[in-house]
């Protein structure tokens, strides 16, 4: 493609401006996710560099140190007890002896058996008491892999600590060295609430996360490289086992007149795109629209406007969807309307139909959008310079153009990132499609594929469907899951570059 | 861009701009009126329906033929008073703890620069973007060897531990909110003699009024709402579910509509009319919340 510099841009007609930003946005993707990858790259680069750094520190601290601070490599925390640091000293001795007494009891053997996750099903066996053969369970892959995982972050924060262990001994030998004195038990306990508050402060939230959040991710993930579903739950029929690729090699290939996951996952990624994309976009510009509405100059009661939206955020959103799709059903109200009045004689099937489905969805979902969009956009709209309007209404411009030329960027500028995470949010907008349609109705075409995909699943309903009911597939779930990530990443990826806020804030003040 | 040099085509331009002014907000007005009527129409149509006697089933008309608060007495008699007070206890812990949580680590992140801030915001940035749904299947399986499932009776402490652990992740509405009050006033404390924790305290914390109170009410207003790990949770044991799942499990199949859609409605009411109340009278802080956060990413 041409790339053209300001001036020649500027000679453009509207139209071929428009083409030429359409075209060298679609060209940047590809640099865009290049770079996306390279900083991944980056990223592991600069933590090798680190290791390397840490590992070289480790080393020469050893050599040049005192008889403390190399008896504190093997017995953590004796440097500090020997050196009068009495509360150090025991806290990190109390945490070695755990962590070896953890290992030596559990750890150790539930790392051993990570490798093949269980080796012994259960068993029909014979059992002396009832005198009669009585299945025997014993492994419980499920359980290995959780205690595995469990005991490999156990072991990276010992390491963790470890090293902050002797960076504490290098750091105790250099004070003492100056001649000054070194902090006390109490000195510690005080900058709990001074110098360290802010690990003080996210000591419980991050161990949440850590715990509940990463610590599953990263279980799931293992789980995509397994066979767990119905048939190995890992305990009472068979046990799972490391499968490698496999999964994800079901779910991308094609086999003519087979069970096709590639089919499923195709459709259903396109219509998650298109549902995200209108959800996003139509509540937005609705929402700007009535917030506009609302804010115009001569429209009283602009209170009373406002608390009959806010309202409907009130209401718990299970309550007003469940209604709703009650409200369009065969036999629900609407169609006794119609009939009633006798606009057609035959029920509309909203819920049956595919594309009227489809199209029912994204409507109920401006009904459920609008309010929060009104309300963002009404404290956006408030803070435009009344004299930007001013001015243009002195050169003339029109209601449409001040909307274009003003409002419409100003807008766009502040809540790009907005933008940016509502659209993945609707990417996984469970609720709203599991209870309005629960995903139906049935793509009889995609029958062969877990969980009877419907035309309204997006991927996250199906990935409930998949993990729910008899015939469970977690391995496959867990697929998708990731799936779903890189596609949010992907996109944020891409968008984030283009987010004005993000790259010159200072320039459009 | 026109010019008019003639006053009087300028007056007159003038005049039309008014009366075409006055079009455009009675249309708007008109709108305005069709929006409200739209929006609050489902609702009212809940209420109405809800004290319809005559029969359980949907019907075509609006207008109950007999009146009577009947859908509410039979509620008593059901499971729902037990998915009100699951939901209820729920709610309450779910604010107080989600709060202190969500304000711990937005203070933090909005007033302390350490090392790994940078790092950790990018990191949890990126742990968003995995569906949490991934997360409950293997959380499902630990609460119920935890014993805190449906078929043990006991599902709220595990919901709780739950939906709280990973509330930190939400911190950017009221990291926002903690940006704007200025750095200076920290400053003055500090160098008056105040540790981090009393300027938190004394200083911060009095000024945060909004921030707590948006924090808390969106915070309450969450397990009325949830829906899938509630349900997972449950295993459907009717003295475990909370009320989203207790009133959709009333909508399952169409028989049960037949029997139930009344009290569906009233138990629609039930439910939204504490936290109706709760909400309007907050709902400067809610907008507060929603604007700020929205301009703050």
């Amino acid at each position: 493609m041409k790339k053209y510099d300001e001036l020649e841009y500027l000679k453009l007609s509207k139209w071929q401006k428009f083409l030429y930003k359409l075209l060298s946005f679609f060209t940047s993707v590809p640099t865009r996710i290049w770079n996306g990858i390279c900083s991944i790259g980056l990223f592991f680069k600069k933590i090798g560099v680190g290791i390397a750094a840490e590992a070289k520190d480790i080393v020469t601290t050893f050599v040049n140190g005192d008889w403390k601070t190399k008896l504190s490599y093997l017995v953590m925390g004796f440097g500090c007890l020997a050196r009068g640091q009495i509360l150090r000293g025991v806290l990190f001795l109390l945490f070695e002896i755990v962590f070896i007494f953890y290992m030596i009891v559990f750890g150790a053997e539930q790392i051993g058996l990570l490798a093949s996750l269980g080796v012994q099903g259960p068993a029909r066996e014979y059992n002396a008491v009832f005198d009669s053969y009585q299945t025997q369970y014993h492994d419980n892959s499920f359980r290995i892999l959780l205690y595995g995982v469990l005991t490999i972050f156990f072991i990276i924060a010992f390491l963790y600590t470890w090293r902050v262990n002797i960076r504490q001994n290098k750091v105790a030998e250099q004070i003492l060295r100056s001649g000054k004195k070194l902090k006390s038990g109490k000195d510690d306990l005080r900058s709990m609430v001074d110098d360290n508050f802010h690990r003080t402060l996210l000591a419980l939230p991050l161990t949440g996360i850590l715990v509940f959040t990463v610590m599953p991710i990263v279980f799931m993930i293992l789980v995509a490289f397994t066979n767990y579903d119905a048939a190995h739950n890992g305990y009472t029929n068979q046990l799972f086992t490391w499968v490698g690729l496999d999964n994800f090699k079901t779910m991308f290939t094609w086999t003519a007149g087979g069970v096709n996951y590639s089919a499923a996952f195709g459709e259903i990624l396109t219509w998650t795109l298109i549902w995200a994309f209108f959800a996003t976009f139509t509540n937005y510009f609705l929402g700007i629209f009535v917030a506009m509405m609302i804010n115009k100059k001569g429209i009283h009661l602009k209170k009373l406007w406002r608390t009959v939206l806010i309202m409907t955020i009130a209401i718990p959103q299970f309550i007003s969807l469940l209604y709703v799709s009650k409200m369009f059903s065969l036999n629900g109200l609407v169609n006794g309307f119609l009939m009633d009045l006798g606009i057609i004689h035959k029920a509309i099937d909203f819920w049956g139909t595919p594309t009227l489905a489809r199209i029912m969805v994204i409507v109920i979902n401006i009904w459920i959008g609008i309010p929060y969009l009104m309300l963002i956009a009404t404290g956006i709209l408030m803070n435009i310079p009344a004299d930007l309007y001013e001015s243009a209404k002195i050169d003339g411009a029109s209601g449409w153009k001040q909307f274009t030329k003003i409002t419409l960027p100003y807008m766009l500028f502040i809540t790009g990132p907005y933008l940016l995470t509502s659209f993945t949010g609707n990417m996984n907008n469970f609720n709203v499609i599991y209870l309005l349609t629960g995903g139906g109705p049935t793509n009889p075409s995609l029958s062969g594929a877990a969980g009877s995909v419907g035309h309204t699943d997006l991927l996250i309903t199906w990935l409930f469907k998949i993990t729910t009911g008899s015939d469970t597939k977690y391995y496959l779930a867990s697929v998708v899951g990731i799936m779903v990530f890189v596609v949010v990443a992907v996109i944020s990826l891409i968008v984030y570059g283009l987010l004005p806020s993000v790259k010159n804030e200072e320039d459009f003040q | 861009m026109r010019k008019n040099t003639d006053p009087q085509a300028a007056m007159k331009q003038h005049m039309g701009l008014k009366a075409s002014t006055r079009i455009t907000n009675t249309f708007v007005y008109v709108l305005l009126i069709v929006i409200s009527i739209v929006w609050l129409i489902p609702f009212v149509f809940i209420v109405l329906q809800s004290f319809r006697i005559e029969s359980t089933h949907q019907e075509s008309y609006l207008l109950p033929k007999q009146w009577g608060i009947d859908n509410y007495i039979h509620l008593w008699h059901t499971n729902f008073p037990r998915w009100y007070l699951n939901t209820f206890i729920l709610a309450l812990g779910v604010a107080v703890l989600q709060t202190i949580i969500v304000l711990c680590m937005s203070y933090t992140l909005s007033r302390f620069r350490f090392k790994m801030r940078a790092g950790l915001m990018r990191f949890m940035l990126i742990l968003g973007m995995f569906p949490g749904m991934l997360a409950m299947i293997i959380l499902y399986r630990v609460l119920d060897d935890l014993h805190l499932t449906g078929q043990y009776g006991n599902v709220v402490p595990g919901l709780l531990l739950v939906y709280v652990a990973s509330s930190g992740m939400g911190y950017y509405v009221s990291k926002g909110f903690f940006d704007t009050i200025p750095k200076s006033l920290d400053e003055a404390a500090r160098v008056d003699g105040a540790n981090r924790a009393q300027v938190l305290t004394k200083i911060i914390l009095p000024l945060s009024k909004p921030i707590v109170i948006y924090t808390t009410l969106t915070a309450f207003m969450g397990p009325w709402a949830d829906f899938v790990f509630a349900r997972y949770v449950s295993q459907m044991y009717q003295d475990s579910l909370n009320v989203a799942v207790g009133l959709q499990s009333w909508l399952a199949t169409d028989t049960m509509i037949f029997n139930n859609y009344t009290y569906f409605c009233a138990g629609g009411v039930v439910v939204a009319i504490p936290v109706t109340i709760l909400f309007i009278c907050l709902q400067r802080y809610y907008v507060e919340g929603v604007t700020g956060g929205a301009v703050k990413g």
